[in-house]
């Protein structure tokens, strides 16, 4: 079967630093990959390659089989690599519905309409609302997104992200900065995510990651030090060695 | 929403007061005034469609301005005096180059703005400035039209043939374009294209991480503000029937950022205000001392500090 994202070789350098080094990894359609790895191992800049905010010095990005490595940021959006930011980006003195409304406007044609009302437009405010409840989100719908707690922005990141309609979702942190119970919350509906749209997720919580995850790959000092199922991961010696140390017993 | 419309209204009520108020007082003077005002609110509006809404602080506004200025006055010269320019034997039909004045702004819109958004923060407003610099070292230069002392019209442009002769129905207009620019920038603000660069302006990563091309949003945005100046540049034309190289100038571009900040800046009416203030505060301020800029710039600063919303933001503010 053909792998949604294949990545080859990908390496990219800032200065002397080798933020990722020689990437082989194959995400399977309609799994949740996770990549887990320390502070600073390089799991940001692997997801700036994918959505093309960084290119790679050297290697592939292969989307369903096509090559993507070149594209810009909007079209690899646009061919359905959706993402959630590390830090949130929303749009202030918009609402919550306003700014889904956007990310169902980014699929839906070009935006070169000058006149109608966009917030009149059912055809994307319906889907944006669809959107905001699939997050559980819809009560606050009218809210200025400024307004919005740090939790209910990371849902309306989540919201914006599943507008795109996207096929493989990148999620870098999505829990960053939630409490516990919002984030057991999000995890539920990450979980019922699961099987509909490839997932991967970047996440410093291993009991998060061991919830999610079909498979883990582990990244150290910008290489993969191994991909398995999260049972396997979890045994690795190099694994605890390198990473997770006495987190997991 | 409704006191926005509230306030629209009683600006447009003001305008209109204009002429029958100068009329009753007796003062043509107050009817230039008024227009300068009108045509300098227009450059404003179309300036913060960029700087306020787009997030893109342009310092070479002015040279789509000045650019529109020279279009009319050029294309009158030909028509009364002969000779012609590019093959072309000039016009002083407004229908005709009033709209060539937008497209020759909107043109070099274009090219401007293609290089400058390629960069971002200080850089685009030092690249702005240097563009807009360079085509008033142009028209600086260009001797047969007259080179620093400018290009006068013999009259104003016809329009539909009609001649243009008092301050009143040139008034009017003015009013009218304004009024139709304000209309058609609200409306594109709040259309998809406004949103996307709206957008834009808060994270320009989100914006293409959601598909959107934000460089080729921005670009149209740039050309259609352009246009916009360059209307009014060739308003400003027929007003005093003259263009000059200072209609591009750097200080110029200058006041018009000042005109957008002190009247709120994503305001769409706020412009509109700062344009009136800008432009009564300095006539004002100049007649009584030639050293206007010394009380004049820091008043600017302090409304700055205060007003950070600007004139329209403290307005509205207060009638709530
Ligand atoms: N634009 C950049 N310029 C220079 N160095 C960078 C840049 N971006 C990242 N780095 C460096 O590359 C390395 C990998 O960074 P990256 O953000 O990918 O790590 P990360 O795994 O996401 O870390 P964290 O868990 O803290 O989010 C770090 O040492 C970082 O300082
Ligand atoms: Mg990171």
């Amino acid at each position: 079967m053909i792998a949604a994202l294949e990545l080859k070789g990908l390496s990219k350098s800032f200065g002397a630093l080798r933020a990722n080094d020689d990437i082989d990894l194959s995400i399977r359609e309609h799994e949740c990959h996770a990549i887990i790895g320390p502070n600073g191992a390089g799991k940001s800049t692997l997801i700036g390659l994918l959505t093309g905010e960084i290119l790679p010095d050297r290697g592939q990005v292969l989307l369903f089989g096509e090559d993507i490595t070149h594209w810009s940021v909007p079209r690899r959006a646009l061919a359905g690599l959706g993402r959630s930011f590390q830090i949130t980006q929303i749009v202030p003195g918009f609402s919550a519905l306003d700014n889904v409304a956007l990310a169902v406007q980014g699929r839906s044609g070009h935006s070169f309409q000058f006149v109608a009302d966009a917030r009149a437009d059912m055809r994307l405010r319906a889907p944006a609302i669809e959107a905001l409840e699939q997050v559980g989100l819809s009560a606050r719908a009218d809210v200025m997104s400024e307004i919005l707690s740090h939790g209910e922005r990371r849902q309306l990141e989540l919201a914006m992200a599943l507008a795109l309609k996207p096929r493989v979702l990148l999620l870098d942190e999505p829990m960053a900065g939630m409490g516990p119970q919002e984030s057991a919350l999000m995890v539920q509906r990450l979980i019922a995510l699961k099987g509909q749209v490839t997932i991967v997720l970047i996440e410093h919580d291993m009991d998060v990651v061991f919830a999610l995850a079909d498979r883990v790959s582990v990244l150290v000092a910008g290489q993969v030090l191994t991909s398995g199922t999260p049972d396997e991961v979890r045994a690795d010696r190099r694994v605890r060695a390198a990473y997770l140390g006495g987190e997991v017993a | 929403m409704m006191r926005q419309r509230g306030l629209f209204v009683l600006l447009l009520l003001a305008f209109i007061a204009v002429p029958f108020i100068a009329g009753a007082l007796g003062n043509t003077y107050m009817i230039t005034m008024a227009t300068r005002v009108l045509i300098c609110a227009m450059v404003a509006v179309s300036l913060d469609l960029l700087v306020g809404w787009g997030g893109l602080v342009s310092f070479g506004h002015a040279a789509f301005f000045g650019l529109g200025g020279y279009v009319v006055a050029i294309a009158a010269t030909h028509a009364t005096q002969g000779g012609d320019i590019f093959g072309w034997g000039g016009t002083n039909e407004a229908l005709i180059a009033w709209p060539l004045a937008m497209l020759v702004s909107a043109g070099a819109a274009l090219v401007i703005g293609a290089l400058s958004l390629r960069t971002s923060g200080v850089y685009f407003i030092m690249i702005t400035l240097a563009f807009a610099q360079m085509l008033y070292f142009v028209f600086v230069a260009l001797k047969v039209y007259g080179g620093d002392d400018g290009l006068s019209m013999t009259s104003r442009n016809l329009l539909a043939g009609a001649r243009i002769t008092d301050a009143r129905s040139f008034y009017w207009i003015c009013l009218i374009l304004l009024a139709v620019v304000v209309a058609l920038v609200g409306r594109l603000l709040n259309a998809r294209f406004g949103l996307v660069l709206r957008g834009a302006k808060a994270s320009e990563r989100r914006m293409a991480a959601l598909g959107f091309p934000v460089y080729r949003y921005r670009l149209v945005a740039f050309v259609i503000a352009g246009a916009i100046a360059g209307l009014a540049g060739a308003l400003w034309a027929n007003l005093g029937r003259f263009a000059a190289p200072d209609m591009l100038s750097w200080l110029r571009s200058g006041e018009f950022l000042v005109m957008v900040i002190l009247g709120g800046s994503a305001s769409l009416l706020g412009p509109v205000l700062g344009a009136a203030v800008f432009l009564i505060l300095e006539t004002q301020l100049a007649a009584h001392t030639e050293h206007w800029q010394v009380i004049f710039g820091p008043l600017v600063v302090l409304a700055a500090l205060y007003m950070p919303m600007g004139l329209w933001g403290y307005v509205r503010g207060r009638s709530s």
